[in-house]
């Protein structure tokens, strides 16, 4: 329970990590830590301008958006404390329940009859439709390696010890959480967010249209996302037996690590070219697959 | 069954009303009989002692008496605009046909013995072949429905010989024989031949080549009933031979499991890039057949490696997909035809813009539209839901090879639930949302109240099953384990109870979290300006509907990752270097069905040049087919001589 206002927490500091990283990197002053909040706060006290083409879907698009988001954390696991509903397979309906979202961001998308924003539409169904395969053979390599298949009981029963192909596949576990995280929120390397053309973006311009308060929603799932998908990051990494109050220093460290190297990728990193996008997501299924193999070796199923 | 011939002595303005009267008595008694199957054995012991409804048969009634109900209520008013079309023998033919493909349903998932069987197969192809060819002005249709009655009938042949062989060694025809026949004899083969019969019907990948042919030419009840609950009936008959099987579980385990991964893939692939939205559905059927095949397919494995808890979450799983694709197809197909009635196209990149016009047949397909993708809190998301976890469970304790094959169905399931959501998001978008893309839409208007309750039904039933899982799990799960033998106990002290009613739980926090934004959300807006203007254009402000997305640039960019097996064909003729003033083009794409062309088409067609080269012996001469006789008897003296006969 403890587990969700502190996830919250993070999610309210975590695009001004990114934005601070950035700056500081490219040599800019940039602004502040909480500027993203800030510009937050401005949206939410604005009214809307709405299209004329579109209807409810439109509308709804961003409420459910966020119901979605905040539905999901109630399965979400918080260091090796347990989830407030956990249960059997719940990874799997924290993926579904994201892809709702999803679904719902698409078709509101559609709803405007814009050509730009079916194009970014188009593409965040494509590359969200391809990384979810990644996403639950990583869970289910989990749920093989622990005998356990809800996010909480895996993420106590798992801890890195000192067997080394343990510590491999925790890397791998590490790599794929971070890329899935990348792509499920739209970042580097297969969509920028600065990026100031309708046609080389995918995220951006899929919400071209929203304003206000539907737009100041919008953000907060986003930090939201990210932050959820650090706290499972930090849970895969805390040992058990610390004591919570270092777990809970270690999770906002681990949180603002994660910020760090995101903003450190886009700071350093190209874009992928629009159409390596989808190649490059059918990759992290096949890595995922990598720690398959891991894992097969580790379960004594697999005996080199 | 006597009083539905009074369909044809009835003035034509009655006849609709006496058929649904007649639909629903029928309706209302046999759920009572699969209800309480023990009421009708003891006034009727001797006439229907072999009809008694066992929990399979009863759990398939109930599912074939919702959709047909609600199927025939909407007919009623999708059928209005044809009543002064169609000719008054047509129209009883048609209403005919409707109540003998539900009475020869029933019969089918209720009788045992194996000719009586056979017979209500035979007529329930033949009444769905009637109902199909309604429209039989047009020649596609006829042609598309002769097709449809061919394949059955190659169906029905499998079947018969499956059931011969079986007969044969054990003395009785039916499926209480195979039994015994499969205790004593190999059960690979005639399974194999059950499985291509019934698989036919089912519409499994590459038996599947009359579905999506037959559900866009049929009148769209037709379509919701054929796919709701019609293809189920070989999915029935698969796990009716379930029932008896004894040795070679695995590997028909595995048969089943392979075909099933196979139709999910390639069903939703080649759904994504078709244009008419009914054929979409149609390979949407495919796809979800081979979602309930997965599932029973692993609870086939499962039985075979005497994993108790895959077995009956695979079986249960499956059966309950069955129920649920029952309920969100049959939805999914009612809106599509009302689409149909109101512009009369069903090509989807000439619809748009439809949510406006007609809002409550837009959130009817959009509830379908998302428990078909298996997202919460709809039904569609307990079934696949149950399927993963019993993956998920076996993960640890299975050996190396049967671990892989499970990551396989892992990887399998995902891609599934990630392309339909590409494919419906294309379907629900296209057609409903943004503007309208040609004049057909311009003259929509909503359709009846009577034909927006049947959805209103099938919605309410989505969301019970979505929300209040814990209640249709239990029994669908006794079925499964009345199939495998399978003891349930170990699962119900288990945490899976817990585990579904927290789903619920999880499920109502979302729904209220919803309501609760969307409440903030309207108390804000109310307190601040709301302004509209157009669509941000980039500055160019005369876009018009032609720029939108279509159905096949949505499709694009994944069918050009998927050509190699879909095979989608485009014709487009570019603009030269020296063109400098171009003259109006066109581009078309055809989505090619490439298992129809390689493996239907083909041979066929080779086989009418071959006929066609050795025609030259039909001359017409008497003299010259004296010869062949001739030449025919020599030929098998010779034979005989050199005793090769």
């Amino acid at each position: 329970m403890v587990g969700i206002p502190l996830i919250l927490l993070a999610a309210f500091f975590f695009p001004g990590i990114i934005l601070r990283t950035k700056s500081i990197v490219s040599g800019r002053k940039g602004p502040g830590v909480l500027q993203p909040m800030i510009d937050i706060r401005v949206l939410m006290g604005k009214g809307s301008v709405y299209s004329t083409t579109t209807g409810w879907v439109f509308r709804i698009a961003p409420v459910i958006g966020l119901a979605t988001m905040l539905a999901a954390i109630l399965v979400v696991p918080f260091a090796k404390m347990h989830a407030v509903i956990p249960f059997q397979a719940d990874f799997v309906f924290f993926s579904y329940m994201l892809a709702l979202g999803k679904f719902f961001m698409i078709i509101g998308a559609l709803d405007t009859g814009s050509s730009f924003e079916g194009m970014g539409a188009n593409r965040e169904a494509l590359y969200s439709m391809l990384i979810e395969p990644a996403f639950l053979v990583l869970m289910g390599t989990f749920a093989m390696l622990t005998g356990f298949t809800s996010f909480s009981d895996v993420f106590t029963a798992f801890h890195l010890s000192e067997n080394p192909i343990i510590t491999v596949f925790g890397l791998i576990g590490f790599y794929l959480l971070v890329q899935i995280a990348m792509i499920e929120n739209s970042r580097m390397p297969i969509d920028d967010p600065k990026t100031h053309l309708e046609l080389t973006m995918v995220h951006e311009v899929m919400i071209l249209d929203y304003s206000g308060f539907d737009k100041a929603l919008i953000h907060i799932t986003t930090a939201i996302k990210f932050a959820v998908y650090g706290s499972l990051i930090c849970s895969s990494l805390v040992p058990s037996d610390w004591h919570p109050g270092y777990q809970i220093l270690l999770f906002f460290s681990i949180q603002a690590g994660f910020a760090i190297i995101i903003g450190l990728a886009e700071s350093f990193h190209a874009r992928n070219k629009m159409q390596k996008n989808a190649k490059f997501i059918l990759t992290l299924t096949a890595v995922a697959m990598l720690a398959f193999l891991v894992v097969l070796i580790v379960t004594n199923k697999l005996i080199i | 069954m006597i009083l539905s011939f009074g369909i044809f002595i009835l003035p034509k303005s009655t006849r609709y009303g006496y058929t649904l009267c007649l639909i629903f008595l029928m309706v209302a008694l046999t759920s009572v009989a699969a209800l309480f199957p023990h009421l009708i054995t003891n006034p009727l012991p001797n006439l229907l002692s072999y009809t008694v409804p066992d929990t399979l048969s009863s759990f398939f009634i109930l599912l074939i008496n919702f959709t047909s109900a609600t199927a025939f209520l909407y007919s009623g008013g999708y059928l209005k605009p044809y009543y002064d079309k169609q000719t008054s023998l047509r129209w009883s033919v048609h209403l005919w046909a409707f109540v003998w493909l539900y009475i020869s349903m029933i019969l089918v998932v209720l009788l045992r013995d194996g000719y009586s069987f056979l017979i209500a197969w035979e007529l329930m192809a033949v009444s769905s072949f009637l109902l199909v060819i309604f429209e039989a002005d047009d020649r596609k249709v006829l042609k598309t429905g002769i097709n449809y009655l061919i394949q059955m009938h190659i169906g029905l042949l499998f079947l018969l010989v499956a059931f011969l062989i079986a007969g044969k060694a054990s003395g009785e025809i039916g499926f209480d024989g195979l039994k015994y026949y499969f205790s004593g004899h190999s059960n690979i083969l005639v399974f194999c031949l059950f499985f291509t019969g019934f698989g036919i019907k089912a519409g499994f990948i590459p038996l599947h080549t009359w579905l999506p042919e037959a559900h866009p030419a049929a009148p769209s009840p037709v379509s919701g009933l054929m796919s709701g609950v019609m293809i189920k009936m070989g999915i029935y008959g698969i796990i009716r031979v379930l029932f008896s099987i004894q040795s070679d579980i695995f590997i028909i385990g595995l048969i089943i499991l392979g075909f099933s991964l196979f139709s999910g893939i390639m069903g939703v692939m080649m759904a994504i890039v078709q244009h008419d939205l009914k054929r979409l559905l149609a390979y949407h059927s495919i796809e979800n057949i081979g979602i309930i095949g997965i599932g029973i397919g692993i609870g086939v494995l499962g039985m075979a490696t005497g994993n108790n808890t895959l077995t009956l979450l695979g079986f249960t799983g499956g059966l309950l997909h069955v129920l649920n694709h029952s309920l969100f197809k049959s939805l999914l197909f009612f809106n599509a035809g009302s689409v149909y009635l109101a512009t009369h196209t069903r090509n989807i990149d000439e619809l748009g813009g439809l949510g406006k016009k007609m809002p409550y047949t837009a959130a009817f397909f959009l509830i379908g539209s998302l428990a078909i993708c298996g997202l919460p809190p709809f039904n569609g998301f307990i079934s696949e839901f149950l399927i993963y976890l019993g993956l998920l469970k076996s993960f640890p304790e299975s050996s190396l090879y049967f671990s892989i094959l499970l990551l396989i169905t892992l990887i399998g399931l995902a891609l599934i639930g990630g392309l339909a959501i590409f494919c419906f998001t294309k379907a629900f978008g296209i057609v409903f949302l943004g503007q309208a893309r040609s004049k057909h839409v311009e003259n929509a208007r909503e359709v009846s109240t009577g034909m927006l309750i049947p959805s209103l039904l099938a919605s309410a039933a989505i969301l019970a099953i979505g929300l209040g899982s814990v209640w249709f799990v239990k029994p669908v799960m006794n079925i499964a384990s009345e199939i495998s033998g399978a003891n349930p106990a170990e699962l119900f002290s288990g945490r899976l109870f817990e585990t579904l009613s927290r789903i619920s739980v999880a499920g109502g926090v979302f729904i209220g979290l919803v309501v609760l934004i969307a409440l903030w959300r309207n108390l804000h807006l109310k307190k601040h300006t709301v302004a509209t203007g157009p669509t941000w254009g980039c500055g160019y402000t005369a876009g018009d509907e032609k720029q939108q997305y279509t159905a096949t640039s949505w499709a694009d960019n994944f069918s050009s990752l998927a050509n190699p097996v879909l095979g989608t064909t485009k014709r487009a003729v570019h603009i030269g270097e020296n063109d400098l003033f171009p003259h109006k083009r066109h581009f078309e794409t055809h989505p090619v069905d490439l298992f129809k062309t390689k493996m239907i088409d083909r041979p066929i067609n080779a086989m009418l040049n071959l006929f066609k080269k050795i025609a030259f012996m039909q001359t017409g001469q008497i003299q010259h087919y004296i010869l062949y006789a001739f030449l025919f008897m020599l030929l098998i003296l010779v034979l005989t001589m050199f005793k090769i006969l």
